[in-house]
């Protein structure tokens, strides 16, 4: 494959990792929670967009129209934040270790729920994909709706910059990040913020798995897969920074890429070996606050 | 990490009174640990077969967990990649039975121990600087590391579908000519006994030397800690490799027992299910990744005779724990007796 043909592979998987870290980093940011399920609620995204997506197909919804069913499956689903926003609030007052342990169960109950569904086959949204056709670019070629995902994720980006900086919502935001006593003192109800943002990440997993899904099958072991990926991607860019959560996917995005092509072995090693650097030389990341 | 972390789990107590054991830790541990002994020493007598076999994978577990323990418990710190040490102890018995015609389990041991301090060392000297979720996502990811080396590197480690892990020698005895089943619930069930014991007195002894307590005390305030002269990174990191060497001989009861080495053994959901064994247990008690070991075996046995989606019900156990029984099974018996002896 051509370097240009590693780079546009590299940028779509760059754009999939950011839709799914953005979210992390946004909850990690303000209430210092790391939701080791959020590849589970990815796929759950993933899953519950085929269901519907082939169900309005049947229904008469015009093929070109597909990313919308898409995307309003993935919207919906992030609903399911709120309740989990609940069950963690139980344990904000508790050490850190504690929220491993309870994303984890999470990890393990939404696994069967996943399985008792949709079955241990992996699932496809067959025939969408290739609708739009491709585009090439200095002899590259690459499926339309990729190109549409990178743009997605990067309208994300744009979009979730401009909440953050702009809007008075985003400022309350970033005053609970900051200080959330202060910010509960200056009249911001932290407990809408929180029960928000988790429900915000929520939707941004589960809306990158949904609009991923036409580009690859997902399989029950994606949402396991997907965390250690998506860990990846926030060591190396800092925990809690939205430009760390860009900059950190296209790093992970291109290694893969390259490394699926030029050595396959060293696949996720690579990744890997860039992590503990960043761990050991810089351990808050590109664009974190200092660490620990 | 604050105060809060043993006294969320205990409830009350502060942490440090532990080691002045009170009636219920010294007596009743000394009597838990003999009743203990003894009635695991009997369960091949009249026990089924079938739940003597058990035996071995609790047994092989509640090593890799006292180890885990001091780590989590004692030192605070919990690790998401603890498997990878089980995986190397299957590993290392597995390939010095390849390369060096190793046949007896001593040996094995030997190899594993040593292979998970060489391993163990750089890992303990990074991680050693982090606590809280940044030494959980570092020591995760270097369990994924090693994982993805087992499987990628094919020639060297089988790849996916593992190594053999073949039947040793106890004590220099050969046990060929028994069958793998006798051997297993005869022979090695006691040889695991013997090794879980010895575990449980060295852990004892670790927990209660002065090099336990300044762990535990940089658990508790790293910052005083350190003014009255703890080495906390160096503490913590020793800590590391003791847990490290625990797991590695856990790692080798299991491979023996399956007679496999696979690297799903590294995959880092099987660091969590370690990490479920010590909270259903009770991570703040001596015993209680030991109880947890026990309970989790007999329960995921038991769920998955009755329904394919075990991990869902296992799941649900865990967040209840979390939430309402933060103590586990020992701390809420513990708080219990206490609560009835105030009376």
């Amino acid at each position: 494959m051509s370097l240009i043909g590693i780079l546009m592979a590299g940028v779509f998987h760059a754009a999939a990792l950011f839709l799914l870290t953005s979210g992390l980093q946004l909850v990690f940011g303000v209430q210092r929670i790391v939701n080791l399920a959020c590849g589970s609620l990815y796929a759950l995204g993933a899953y519950v967009g085929i269901s519907f997506t082939t169900w309005a197909l049947a229904q008469g919804l015009p093929v070109p129209m597909f990313p919308l069913a898409l995307l309003a499956a993935g919207l919906v689903v992030g609903l399911i934040g709120l309740p989990l926003e609940r069950l963690i609030s139980t344990i904000y007052k508790r050490p850190e270790s504690f929220q491993l342990l309870l994303t984890f169960s999470l990890i393990l109950v939404f696994q069967d729920v996943l399985r008792f569904f949709w079955g241990a086959n992996p699932q496809q949204l067959a025939n969408v994909a290739m609708h739009y056709g491709s585009v090439s670019l200095w002899g590259a070629q690459m499926p339309a709706y990729n190109v549409f995902v990178i743009l997605l994720a990067i309208a994300t980006a744009v979009g979730l910059g401009w909440f953050l900086g702009r809007t008075t919502l985003g400022k309350m935001l970033r005053a609970t990040a900051e200080n959330r006593e202060a910010s509960a003192a200056m009249g911001v109800n932290v407990r809408m913020v929180y029960l928000l943002v988790f429900t915000l990440g929520t939707t941004l997993s589960t809306v990158g798995g949904a609009m991923v899904v036409p580009t690859a099958a997902v399989s029950l072991q994606i949402g396991v897969d997907l965390v250690v990926e998506a860990f990846a991607v926030i060591v190396i860019g800092g925990l809690g920074s939205m430009k760390g959560a860009a900059a950190g996917a296209l790093i992970v995005g291109l290694i893969r890429a390259a490394a699926l092509v030029l050595y396959p072995e060293v696949e996720v090693l690579a990744t890997y070996v860039i992590v503990l650097a960043v761990l050991v030389f810089k351990p808050s990341g590109l664009f974190g606050k200092a660490a620990v | 990490m604050s105060t809060e972390f043993t006294s969320v789990a205990l409830g009350h107590t502060a942490s440090l009174r532990d080691n002045k054991p009170g009636w219920f830790a010294r007596r009743g541990l000394q009597a838990a640990i003999f009743l203990g002994v003894v009635a695991l020493a009997a369960v091949p007598q009249f026990a089924d077969a079938y739940y003597v076999s058990l035996g071995i994978p609790f047994m092989a577990y509640a090593v890799a967990l006292l180890g885990f323990n001091l780590l989590f418990g004692y030192g605070g710190l919990l690790s998401f990649g603890h498997a990878l040490f089980l995986a190397l102890g299957a590993y290392a018995s597995a390939m010095s039975a390849r390369h060096f015609g190793l046949t007896s389990i001593e040996g094995m041991l030997l190899c594993a121990v040593g292979v998970s301090l060489l391993v163990a060392l750089p890992i303990a000297f990074v991680a050693s600087r982090f606590v809280g979720i940044f030494f959980g996502m570092l020591t995760l990811s270097f369990g994924m590391l090693f994982y993805s080396f087992l499987n990628k590197f094919y020639h060297l480690t089988g790849g996916d579908s593992g190594m053999n892990v073949p039947q040793p020698t106890l004590l220099g005895r050969s046990y060929a000519a028994t069958g793998k089943m006798e051997f297993l619930t005869g022979p090695f069930y006691y040889y695991c006994l013997v090794l879980l014991a010895l575990g449980v007195l060295v852990m004892w002894g670790i927990v209660r030397s002065p090099y336990g307590l300044h762990l535990q005390a940089a658990r508790d305030n790293e910052v005083k800690a350190s003014y009255l002269g703890v080495k906390t990174r160096q503490v913590r990191g020793v800590a590391f490799l003791i847990s490290a060497v625990y797991g590695a001989v856990g790692g080798v009861i299991l491979g023996v027992n399956t007679g496999l080495a696979d690297p799903e053994l590294a995959y880092w959901t099987h660091s969590g299910h370690l990490v479920f064994m010590a909270v259903l247990g009770g991570f703040q008690q001596f015993l209680g990744p030991v109880v947890g070991a026990f309970v989790f075996i007999l329960l995921q046995d038991e769920l998955q005779a009755v329904t394919q989606y075990w991990r869902f019900f296992l799941g649900i156990v865990l967040a209840a724990l979390v939430i309402g029984m933060p103590g586990g099974i020992l701390g809420t018996v513990r708080a219990l007796w206490n609560r009835w002896r105030k009376r």
